[in-house]
């Protein structure tokens, strides 16, 4: 299968990063190349193969309900890029 | 007493326990040799003076029983730091600062380490060459014009020059043990869930592990005791009884079984490679063990499994960076336009590429026919290494198909730059412990390395038998001081 | 059903069916939040309950509350639902300002809890809602629009709290249906403490699916998910409004698009929330920070123990026990503190009055001042003394209800009210029979007309006499010696 140009926009409008027309052919191109080096994986039967959940050989710990209960909003925000003393904050979102 | 920079770790701390030398000694001798090392690009934020006040404060007061008593250590740019800008190689974290530690750096400085700096990496450890880095690509100090490795190319090179006794990078598909072996140093990928992942900016959850990066098998065996740890903050941390590794550290492998698979034997493999891969058999066979030839019917579906897994994860992981709580901003009109400015400006192109597959393979219609099959792969690779384990006890392979190459050969062909990748890959899929020894040079006269693979958790052992190789191998990294300007 | 009670909107001869599936989001009664320590407090200053993981921090990882799967599991047991013992958490990616991993940790395919039901009272029988299933999930941060006139502003108090997603089949067909269940559903979780049910702080919410057809039609029509609505009252207008607007397009011989709208409450309507563009595409994966939920069968076991009564069962008891009709007995098990209030009261009083006292005068004060009955300005104590005093005699029924009046103010003992007011029922035969007299003889004429065959007149005789008495007089002892009296 190939990966056109139209696949190319809708996949970095889903990931969120704007591309020109100028990347979105060279993306295209390297991308095809990729996904046909990938196919690979199409030569092998897996019918009856239990997917991996996870390669990690424990199951999953559970922990108390506690709270660490420190206010730590000062050092939450203080990498934010627009500067706030109690919130985050982005351009104005239109519902 | 020989060059301070160029003692192992086993040297230094014995030198610092028996007060031959102090701490603040080591460390100025260290941030001397950094600042005369600038051509590699090595570092991404030192935290020099920092390091000579702690070495100092370490001095006045000394713990001779920890297991890194002040000794300073700079580590890959990959793990959250207290207080030190933390970019993971990306400018999207160019002005971050953590407020919080990894576990496994506190682990580090619980045992008396002092932080020296952060060490150039790939963009978030997505690279096989050090290459994809915001700050710039870093000199292989084997050679001028040579890429480290990647994706932890700062640390292999920081290592190889004497400018860290030893150090931490992560492994998400040979990113610790490919850079080792392009340096001629020791790199190991601990069994998945032996050491934290908290703290540590995230590539592939189910593939990245940290590990030690060391100029020998002792020094690895002793950093390795020190960072894994179980820990109830990462819900994939495995409790189990870890060994005292550094003790227990022995190279009688006698009557060991070593599997050797014959899928590793590639088209196109250099000879020379071939040649290191038979002397580390044979003198496997001199140290006592028993060789058994071996069968991964699906190593060559390794790569493809792998670049659908790690993007796929990568893709999920990576969408925190979006300009809203912290890092890079570009401004927009509106929030949609702000996060597909601030991730394009903010992310370099492999990273892009990688996010772009990811999102690909998860989305509608597609997840089937990529992700789950992966998936079922990922069990077939999994099943072959359980087979091979009940025959032998460790495998041994070449760590990669090629030695290192040239700045900019490959930046152009992401596929051929994937294919460095192909002997450490199935090792990350099944979550297995490997460690990259140097073995041999290439007729460029660059270091070459082997990779003992081991059961999970059977770090001992493939610390055991490279400790044995090790000895027989007597590897002597050829490296001149050509890049120190004075 | 029965035909004449069926919810249909008509058109022109026509008649449509709406049908209406609902997810409920039930917010976990927990001390901390899904996968980090975090409190779950409502109502803090913004962003002081916030850990580095609820921002996703980089290298930041879940760790799952036990607690909080526990709760699912017993809200799964109280919708008789199956318990699956693997589950998996998955990440469901987009993009938000108060998403701060980029993805919510949900469960898709593998959720904790299966196949359920819900039983609904209505007043022409009940019906039986299917459960399709609960998973457990992340709450989102919040967007605030209206503080800033140039930016949102960013709260994530709330990012990371447990939610328990309650997906119904599409078995509802009207607004009254969707009230009752959701009231039974919180109902249900408030006797299992594993949900607060606090609409008003968003401990309750859901997105509603409304699609309709022709009546007698088989199919499913295009559905369509009405988002995020907080209170029953507009659950209620949402769906009337989005049935008769997909009934208007289907009148027009247009299609109706599968879409997300919103529920505009000032206009009462819906409108389409998202453009086309940017079509859903979830790329739900197994969250690879998180291994698959296990849980044990004596994890369930010991859950299922410590199951209490449920409304359905007490419901039941209620009926067996103190012969209560089923519209009594629905109405005090409503509500886990409304039973347990008529309980406490019935320990020590009558069963029948106390029914009949606090499903009225007791409600209808609750209602006047717009109490819960958690917050009843009378005790259980008080009142099961003034249901005793009307027992035995003491006091009528209508000087009960002038007491109660008092009562109310400051939680009063009754006995004491009738004490100080003199309020004892006269109950003395010779005393009633002399006031009778006195009654007869001042209303001669009565007694005449009366005697004459006027029987109407009766009454007149017995307000006299009560009011001879100042009310205190007990009526029966009244009537039984006037009639004597007056027909002797």
């Amino acid at each position: 299968m190939t990966i056109d140009l139209k696949t190319v926009k809708h996949i970095s409008k889903l990931a969120r990063i704007s591309i020109d027309d100028e990347k979105a052919n060279k993306l295209k191109g390297d991308l095809n190349n990729i996904f046909e080096f990938i196919e690979k994986l199409n030569e092998l039967n897996t019918d009856n193969v239990q997917a991996l959940t996870s390669i990690a050989e424990t199951t999953l710990r559970f922990r108390k309900d506690e709270i660490k209960s420190e206010n730590i909003r000062e050092k939450i925000l203080k990498n934010s890029p627009e500067e706030n003393k109690d919130f985050f904050v982005v351009p104005k979102v239109v519902e | 007493m020989s060059d301070i920079t160029s003692q192992s770790l086993f040297e230094l701390t014995s030198n610092i326990k028996e007060k031959k030398l102090s701490s603040e000694e080591i460390t100025k001798v260290f941030i001397d040799r950094a600042e005369k090392s600038k051509k590699l690009n090595v570092y991404v934020t030192d935290n020099f003076e920092k390091a000579i006040d702690q070495s100092k404060k370490f001095d006045s007061n000394p713990n001779f029983d920890l297991k890194l008593p002040g000794i300073p250590i700079a580590v890959k740019d990959l793990f959250c730091t207290n207080g030190v800008r933390t970019t993971a190689g990306s400018k999207i974290l160019n002005n971050f600062v953590p407020t919080y530690e990894s576990t496994v750096t506190q682990n580090l400085w619980s045992q008396g380490a002092i932080l020296l700096g952060k060490l150039n990496c790939d963009e978030f450890a997505m690279g096989s060459s050090n290459e994809t880095s915001f700050f710039g690509n870093v000199q292989n100090p084997v050679g001028e014009n040579l890429v480290p490795g990647g994706s932890s190319g700062g640390s292999s090179a920081a290592v190889a020059a004497n400018l860290t006794p030893v150090t931490i990078g992560t492994d998400t598909g040979g990113s610790i043990r490919q850079p080792a072996s392009f340096t001629g140093t020791v790199g190991l990928k601990p069994t998945y869930g032996s050491c934290s992942r908290y703290g540590v900016v995230a590539f592939a959850s189910s593939l990245d592990q940290a590990g030690p990066m060391t100029k020998n098998v002792r020094d690895c065996s002793m950093l390795l005791e020190v960072i894994s740890s179980f820990d109830q903050k990462d819900s994939t941390s495995i409790d189990y009884k870890r060994n005292c590794y550094s003790k227990e550290l022995s190279k009688d492998i006698k009557g060991k079984k070593i599997g050797i698979p014959k899928e590793y034997r590639v088209d196109n493999m250099p000879d020379e490679i071939e040649q290191l891969w038979k002397n580390g058999i044979s003198y496997a066979k001199d140290c006592g063990a028993e060789i058994i030839d071996i069968s991964l019917p699906h190593t060559n579906y390794a790569l493809p499994t792998y670049y659908i897994v790690a993007p796929a994860e990568a893709s999920s992981n990576l969408a925190r960076y979006d300009g809203v709580k912290y890092g890079f901003r570009s401004p927009g009109q509106n929030l949609i336009e702000m996060y597909e400015k601030t991730r394009s400006e903010g992310f370099g192109d492999e990273v892009k590429r990688r996010i772009m597959i990811g999102t690909y393979v998860l989305s509608s219609g597609y997840y089937d026919a990529y992700y789950l099959k992966a998936q079922k792969v990922r069990q077939l690779i999994k099943k072959d290494f359980d087979d091979a384990f009940s025959k032998v006890d460790a495998i041994l392979t070449p760590s990669t198909p090629s030695s290192a190459f040239k700045i900019g050969e490959k930046t152009n062909d992401p596929v051929s730059m994937y294919l460095n990748d192909i002997f450490t890959v199935p090792i990350n899929l099944a979550g297995l412990p490997g460690i990259s020894i140097p073995a041999g040079k290439d007729k460029n006269n660059y270091p070459l390395g082997l990779q003992v693979i081991g059961k999970p958790f059977d770090e001992q052992n493939i610390l055991n038998i490279s400790y044995a190789l090790e000895d027989k191998i007597n590897f002597k990294n050829d490296i001149s001081d050509w890049w120190v300007s004075e | 059903m029965s035909k004449n009670s069926e919810y249909l909107i008509e058109r022109e001869n026509k008649q449509y069916e709406v049908i209406i599936g609902l997810e409920v989001h039930a917010q976990v009664t927990s001390e901390s939040k899904l996968f980090s320590q975090s409190s779950t407090k409502f109502g803090a200053e913004p962003n002081t309950q916030v850990s580095l993981v609820d921002a996703a921090f980089p290298g930041m990882l879940p760790v799952i509350n036990e607690f909080c799967i526990e709760q699912a599991i017993k809200t799964g047991i109280g919708l008789k639902a199956k318990i699956n013992k693997k589950s998996v958490f998955d990440r469901k990616n987009y993009f938000y300002a108060d998403l701060p991993q980029g993805y919510q940790i949900s469960q898709y395919k593998y959720p904790i809890v299966g196949e359920g039901k819900v039983i609904l009272d209505m007043p022409n029988g009940q019906k039986e809602i299917g459960i399709e299933r609960l998973h457990l999930e992340q709450d989102a941060g919040k967007s605030i629009h209206d503080i800033d006139p140039n930016n949102t502003l960013v709260d994530l108090n709330r990012s990371g709290v447990a939610l328990m997603e309650i997906v119904s089949k599409p078995d509802l067909r009207s607004p009254d249906e969707v009230n009752v269940y959701i009231k039974k559903l919180r109902s249900i979780m408030r006797y299992l403490g594993t949900c607060d049910g606090n609409m008003q702080e968003g401990s309750l919410r859901a997105d509603v699916n409304v699609s309709v057809r022709l009546k007698g039609e088989t199919e499913f029509g295009t559905r369509c998910e009405i988002k995020n609505v907080n209170s029953i009252k507009f659950m209620q207008m949402a769906i009337i409004s989005e049935a008769n607007r997909q009934i208007d397009l289907l009148e027009e011989g247009k299609e109706i698009d599968q879409e997300t709208r919103l529920f505009d409450t000032k206009r009462n309507e819906t409108r389409s929330m998202r453009s086309k563009e940017d079509a859903h595409d979830y790329r739900y994966f197994p969250d690879p920070d998180l291994l698959p939920l296990e849980i044990s069968q004596e994890l369930i076991e010991k859950i299922k123990s410590d199951i209490p009564e449920l409304p359905d069962e007490k419901k039941k008891r209620f009926i067996d026990k103190f012969n209560l009709s089923p519209y009594e007995a629905t109405i005090l098990v409503s509500d886990i503190e409304t039973s347990n209030f008529f309980e406490d009261v019935i320990k020590n009083s009558d069963v029948k009055l106390a029914t009949n006292w606090i499903t009225g005068e007791l409600f209808a004060v609750l209602n006047e001042k717009n109490l819960e009955i958690s917050q009843s300005p009378v005790s259980t104590k008080n009142l099961s003394k003034l249901i005793n005093l009307i027992k035995d005699g003491t006091i009528s029924g209508k000087i009960a209800k002038t007491v109660f009046e008092q009562m109310i103010d400051g939680d009063q003992d009754p006995l004491i009210i009738v004490k100080e007011k003199g309020l004892k029922q006269e109950s003395d035969p010779k005393a009633i029979e002399e006031l009778i007299n006195k009654v007869i003889e001042n209303n001669s004429d009565k007694v005449a007309e009366y005697k004459s065959g006027k029987d109407k007149l009766f009454g007149f005789f017995v307000g006299q006499a009560m009011k001879e008495s100042k009310g205190k007089g007990n009526p029966q002892l009244i009537n039984k010696i006037l009639k004597e009296k007056l027909n002797g």
